[in-house]
């Protein structure tokens, strides 16, 4: 089976262009921002993407503006990556509605624990720290697939993956559905570490250096996203 | 001796829930942590052995019981009484809530303890119960709070522990706390969140509501032994709510008795605020229609955040609380006077309770003077002077 890369960009005005570039590196998914004032799993380079893009008025209509134009220049799929205060502030139906129709395939709420409003569907995430019990509703209730957390912290590049991803993914394998995918991701940025998750997990997702990379401009975001996809492709 | 903290918790505060607000809307590392927290939590509330160990020291390293005092010449026309949070041990009601965590914290095993402050009165108060049980301390502070409050923040360091500046985004005490939960993410197997306010994710917001709650419950026995009858009113400043919540909660029960919560005009979550999620609950919030949190603006560093506890939501709503907001002017003019005309000087977030109690239409009131004011002559004595 084919080893996913997810890449995670932040919502803002050169976004679309940047997500056309992830997907020629070869991105299979892009995790969309919807960038919050107070984001509590996000690390210090998240933090300033997203204090930028709501310095540039990237509030909830223009994110889905943003991915609604995304949807129109690439095939993969696109996931929000949205904090629980905007789902209450513009509703969770509604945002679940509007995100569809924008071309959302389905939605993560970072701060949303697996047994709070369980009405919405999302993709789910469990931690190193998340006992068997909760591995298990998160498996059970997750959309498409569920996403492994790899260490307990923010969001952030790291300088070695993370040790307790091996333990963690061996545990969702054995409460999990069998054909459910596993995606890793927080503190993946080098080839290396995409390689290395990717030999444990079903694919990996890549934030904090993809935004940093995308600094830099589409074509050396395209150059990035290629490295990691290379290395995935290789991962056993 | 001090009675042991109430233990009365309604089957919804069990699970969190306050009409609707409260919650744990925090990423999934965290809640293993605030389960064993919850845990813990219940069995040391039914252990006479954690009550007596709080008690004792409560007692004989904190102080209690705090006095009233009757602040006659502050307002001659009213019987005004003080509840004196200012003389416990440290300078504010804070010590309450971090004793009763600390022992908390060492029941669970943790070795190291991160905590968010504002006027620095909480991290003075955790910097203090860390150094009397030798665990390691981190605190978070905004670098202007830290220029705000520049005593405590050099008390802390002398008390051994490490002041984090926080330089992002508003640099108050909003940050600190993001800051400060984003660290115990990081290390929650060795770290205990020594949360200041009544705020959080459950079961902070009760967990704090019941250690400051022998506020309220000595007041009542006090006032009533003073007076032979209870307060026509009841007033306390609302930051995040912790003094307020612990005064009311003595109270709560009698109908006859007004209570009145003084936010800063420029920080009013309950006047002017919205529901939204901030640090991990649903309450009301200074936030845009969009759900991004907005600043808060006060002269008082304790007051100047903009959410509440869950539990002063739900009391706002169901109306059994009044909450009234109160200008930096009035809170400085409130500050002088009461230093003038009692020779006690209160902190600039206690100011703000003490200048609605002056035009209440009650003229039978308790105050909680939730701490002294000593570490805010800098910026008290400059706003006098400009306003001079």
């Amino acid at each position: 089976m084919n080893k996913k890369l997810v890449i995670f960009l932040m919502s803002g005005r050169e976004t679309p262009e940047l997500a056309a570039a992830a997907a020629q590196g070869g991105a299979d998914l892009i995790e969309l921002g919807f960038p919050f004032s107070d984001p509590l799993a996000d690390g210090p380079v998240i933090r300033r993407a997203a204090e930028r893009a709501l310095s540039e008025g990237m509030r909830t209509k223009a994110c889905l503006e943003c991915l609604a134009e995304i949807r129109g220049r690439v095939q993969v799929p696109l996931v929000p990556f949205v904090y629980s205060a905007l789902l209450e502030a513009y509703g969770h139906k509604r945002f679940v509605a509007d995100a569809a129709s924008a071309g959302a395939s389905a939605i993560l709420v970072p701060d949303l624990p697996v047994d709070s409003h369980p009405e919405l569907r999302r993709i789910q995430l469990v931690a190193p720290t998340s006992t068997d019990e909760r591995i298990r509703l998160a498996a059970a209730t997750t959309d498409g697939w569920l996403y492994l957390v790899t260490l307990t912290g923010t969001t952030g590049a790291r300088t070695e993956l993370s040790s307790a991803l091996a333990g963690l993914a061996e545990r969702a394998r054995h409460l999990a559905p069998p054909e459910l995918p596993l995606y890793a991701g927080f503190g993946i940025s080098t080839p290396e570490h995409a390689r290395a998750a990717a030999e444990i997990a079903d694919g990996v997702i890549v934030g904090s250096r993809a935004i940093e990379v995308a600094e830099d401009g589409p074509e050396q975001l395209r150059r990035y996203v290629s490295s990691l996809r290379e290395s995935v492709d290789a991962a056993r | 001796m001090p009675s042991p903290p109430a233990k009365k918790i309604s089957p919804a505060e069990g699970r969190g829930l306050y009409g609707g607000y409260g919650g744990r809307y925090v990423p999934e590392t965290l809640i293993p942590a605030l389960e064993e927290l919850e845990t813990g939590w219940r069995a040391a509330l039914a252990d006479l052995d954690f009550i007596s160990e709080l008690n004792e020291l409560l007692a004989n390293y904190g102080g209690r019981p705090t006095p009233l005092t009757q602040a006659m010449r502050f307002c001659p026309e009213k019987r005004i009484y003080l509840k004196r949070e200012d003389l416990l041990h440290t300078g504010a009601h804070k010590l309450n809530n971090a004793l009763g965590q600390i022992v908390l914290a060492r029941r669970l095993g943790k070795k190291r303890i991160v905590a968010e402050t504002g006027a620095g009165q909480h991290g003075v108060a955790t910097a203090t119960v860390c150094a009397r049980f030798g665990l390691d301390c981190v605190v978070y502070m905004g670098v202007e709070d830290m220029r705000r409050q520049r005593p405590n923040v050099e008390r802390m360091q002398l008390l051994g522990a490490e002041v984090r500046p926080v330089e992002i985004g508003t640099q108050t005490l909003k940050e600190a706390t993001s800051e400060a939960i984003r660290d115990w993410i990081t290390n929650v197997e060795t770290t205990h969140y020594l949360i200041g306010s009544c705020v959080g994710p459950h079961p902070y917001p009760e967990i704090v509501r019941v250690l400051q709650s022998v506020i309220g419950r000595e007041s009542r026995e006090q006032i009533l032994e003073r007076e032979g009858r209870l307060p026509e009113a009841v007033i306390a400043c609302v930051g995040g709510g912790s003094n307020s919540i612990g005064m009311f909660a003595g109270f709560l029960d009698d109908a006859e008795v007004k209570l009145y919560g003084v936010e800063a005009a420029g920080a009013a979550s309950l006047g002017s605020g919205r529901v939204a999620i901030l640090h991990g609950a649903r309450s009301l919030v200074l936030a845009d229609e969009d759900g991004q949190i907005a600043d808060a603006h006060s002269i008082s560093a304790g007051l100047d955040y903009p959410g509440v506890g869950p539990e002063h939501a739900a009391l706002r709503d169901s109306g059994r609380v009044k909450y009234l907001p109160c200008t930096d002017d009035e809170a400085l003019a409130a500050f002088e006077r009461l230093t003038k005309t009692e020779g006690i000087i209160p902190a600039l977030e206690s100011s703000h309770a003490l200048a609605r109690a002056l035009d209440t239409d009650e003229s039978l009131i308790v105050v909680c003077l939730s701490g002294r004011g000593d570490k805010d002559l800098d910026e008290a004595l400059a706003q006098l002077g400009r306003r001079a």
